[in-house]
């Protein structure tokens, strides 16, 4: 009877805590692993986490200089501003606009360029080809802004061109109607050859049997690109296009607030140099948030609605 | 095996196509450098394109003997250095314990660090946030919000988990605890991922010039990016005064744009032949595990 009681308080003691002990063990055992963890983490809930719950301040008043989550609780006053701005619905349009240009052209570009590269023999010219698409990735975004400027300027080199087939030349950088193609064109200048790195890793990745039983069956180089290379970076190109779609509003916020001017402000205005100006030129911090909350809210959806597009339909997916 | 004759007539056109890529990848660089060294009629004119033309360096010179480049110029370093210090260190702690599979909670803190892949604070939450800090006017507001990349770290991390368990296990029987681990096996195998890490923030923190331009008033503090940034835009009194006279100022100032951009780029080409193959083998690295 004794013995049993003793039985009895002992499991009751010792059975509810064998979990927590094992966990106990583990974090005593790995407790310095933990620790490294501290400030690292730290960092995130201050730098990352921090900002976004100081996205409260779009629906808070917000006084510059007073407290950091606003005054007091204005509801969707901002959103409702939001709906009612037509500059919005502009620089929404023109997010679209080029967001939707940029997907269609820089998208592919390194993709085109990477089976290119894949086709030279030459190793010393194909590392050549490589070494120089790359530069550009490099350059800070100022110097590239002002390459462009140069570029484009009245009396730069693609006036000279201009002038020597129409006889004018142009101040395309106040010029609405140019402003896509000249931030297309330097994106792709930009971005192609470093986009392409992960293309040709993939290409690197696709086993060589499967080209030998094509050359076999008789399939010609085009053939084999079709039915072999192209379904063996496929993957690849999935992630990339859900990462892509996830920035899909946030295009180049730097490049075009270095590019724009009042001029062009009609085709170059995005969502997030709008913020820029509202929000901390003109001191409008609650109805930026709201419209930068906007933006990131959509994008979020568009990252988690293409995963879970391409899940269904490729089977390849971020997570 | 031999080659139909379309596929040859395509490997010509495919160089010629390539050639043309490279062409256009470096002309706009070296009509800059050309520029650089020209004479400003020859600019105005619009006759430079890859030869300088009424060979200068009078504008170099001029810009060497501005003290404000310089201050700018020396305050990039220093931006770069300890900036690159903290992204490194920063980083390497995270990630080796996320590379410790028999670490609880790990995938908590994956997501958590992933999760601030797709969504952000957005700019004005930031900048509330750094100014009420007191980061204003001081290199934290450059070097710490920005300090970790989530992508930087994700390639650590991959690094990371293929180092052999079987090393680490013979250090804890000599004794080493996690630290003496770290500092003493981990990181001597891992030159080659903390190169390309150094590499990435290093280039990144030269590059930048966004948080200088939100939260800097103080020209003292600039670096060279907004220096530059100033030039292009025609900010008044970018030039400090003294440096050249007004007249010869407007004369040359299209020249002063190409001599600072050659300038601010110039570290970056010189190392960029040796760095570029660690760039190349970072991302491939980092795109193993996707």
């Amino acid at each position: 009877m004794e013995q049993q009681l003793v039985k009895d308080v002992k499991t009751k003691v010792t059975r509810p805590n064998t979990k927590w002990q094992r966990a106990k063990k583990v974090i005593k055992k790995d407790w310095q692993l933990y620790s490294l963890l501290v400030l690292p983490v730290i960092y995130f809930v201050i730098f990352k986490y921090g900002p976004m719950f100081g996205n409260i301040i779009a629906f808070r008043r917000f006084v510059p200089g007073g407290s950091i989550i606003g005054e007091e609780w204005v509801g969707l006053t901002y959103f409702n501003m939001l709906l009612q701005d037509p500059t919005f619905f502009l620089v929404l349009k023109n997010t679209l606009v080029l967001g939707l240009l940029l997907l269609i052209v820089t998208f592919p570009a390194p993709i085109i360029f990477a089976l290119l590269l894949n086709e030279v023999k030459n190793r010393g010219f194909k590392r050549f080809v490589q070494t120089v698409s790359y530069l550009p990735h490099f350059f800070s975004m100022v110097v590239v802004a002002g390459i462009v400027l140069e570029l484009v300027s009245v009396n730069g080199a693609i006036n000279n061109v201009v002038e020597f087939f129409t006889g004018n030349r142009y101040p395309f950088i106040q010029m609405p109607e140019w402003f896509r193609t000249i931030f297309l064109s330097s994106e792709l200048w930009q971005t192609t050859g470093w986009g392409a790195i992960l293309y040709l890793a993939a290409l690197t990745g696709i086993n060589d049997e499967l080209y030998e039983a094509a050359k076999i069956d008789g399939a010609n180089r085009w053939k084999q690109t079709l039915h072999i290379t192209i379904p063996g970076i496929l993957p690849t190109i999935v992630v990339l296009f859900i990462l892509n779609i996830g920035n899909f509003l946030q295009v180049g916020f730097e490049k075009v607030l270095l590019l724009y001017n009042p001029l062009t402000y009609e085709t170059a205005d995005v969502i997030s140099t709008y913020v820029y100006r509202i929000g901390i030129q003109s001191a409008s911090f609650s109805y930026g948030t709201a419209i930068g909350l906007f933006e990131s809210i959509i994008g979020l959806i568009l990252v988690f609605g293409a995963n879970f597009m391409s899940r269904k339909i490729t089977d390849n997916s971020l997570w | 095996m031999k080659e139909s004759f379309q596929y040859k007539v395509f490997r010509v056109f495919n160089v010629v196509i390539l050639l043309a890529v490279v062409y256009v990848t470096l002309f706009p660089f070296l009509n800059i450098v050309a520029q650089s060294f020209s004479s400003e009629q020859y600019i105005t004119a619009g006759e430079v394109s890859l030869i300088p033309k009424g060979f200068n360096i009078e504008t170099y010179k001029i810009i060497m003997s501005d003290s404000m480049f310089w201050i700018n110029y020396k305050n990039t370093v220093v931006y770069t250095i300890v900036g690159t210090a903290i992204s490194l260190v920063l980083s390497t702690m995270m990630a080796y314990p996320l590379a410790k599979k028999r670490l609880k909670g790990r995938n908590f803190w994956l997501m958590f660090v992933v999760f601030t892949m797709f969504f952000n604070g957005g700019i004005i939450p930031n900048y509330v946030l750094v100014n009420s800090l007191g980061f204003g006017n001081t290199i934290w507001a450059i070097v710490i919000p920005t300090a970790i990349s989530v992508f930087n770290l994700l390639i650590m991390k991959t690094f990371f988990e293929n180092i052999p368990d079987e090393l680490e296990e013979a250090a804890i029987m000599d004794g080493s605890n996690t630290y003496g681990i770290l500092v003493k096996i981990v990181l001597p195998l891992s030159k080659p991922i903390l190169a390309t890490m150094f590499l990435f923030y290093a280039v990144t923190h030269w590059n930048s010039w966004f948080p200088a331009f939100l939260y800097f008033s103080e020209k003292e503090l600039f670096p060279v990016s907004i220096y530059l940034r100033n030039l292009i835009k025609g900010a008044e009194g970018s030039l400090s005064s003294g440096a050249t006279s007004a007249d010869n100022l407007t004369q040359i100032a299209a020249n002063i744009k190409s001599v600072t951009m050659v300038l601010t780029v110039l570290p970056i080409v010189c190392v960029y032949p040796y760095i570029q193959k660690y760039f190349v083998s970072g991302v491939m690295l980092g795109s193993v595990k996707g």
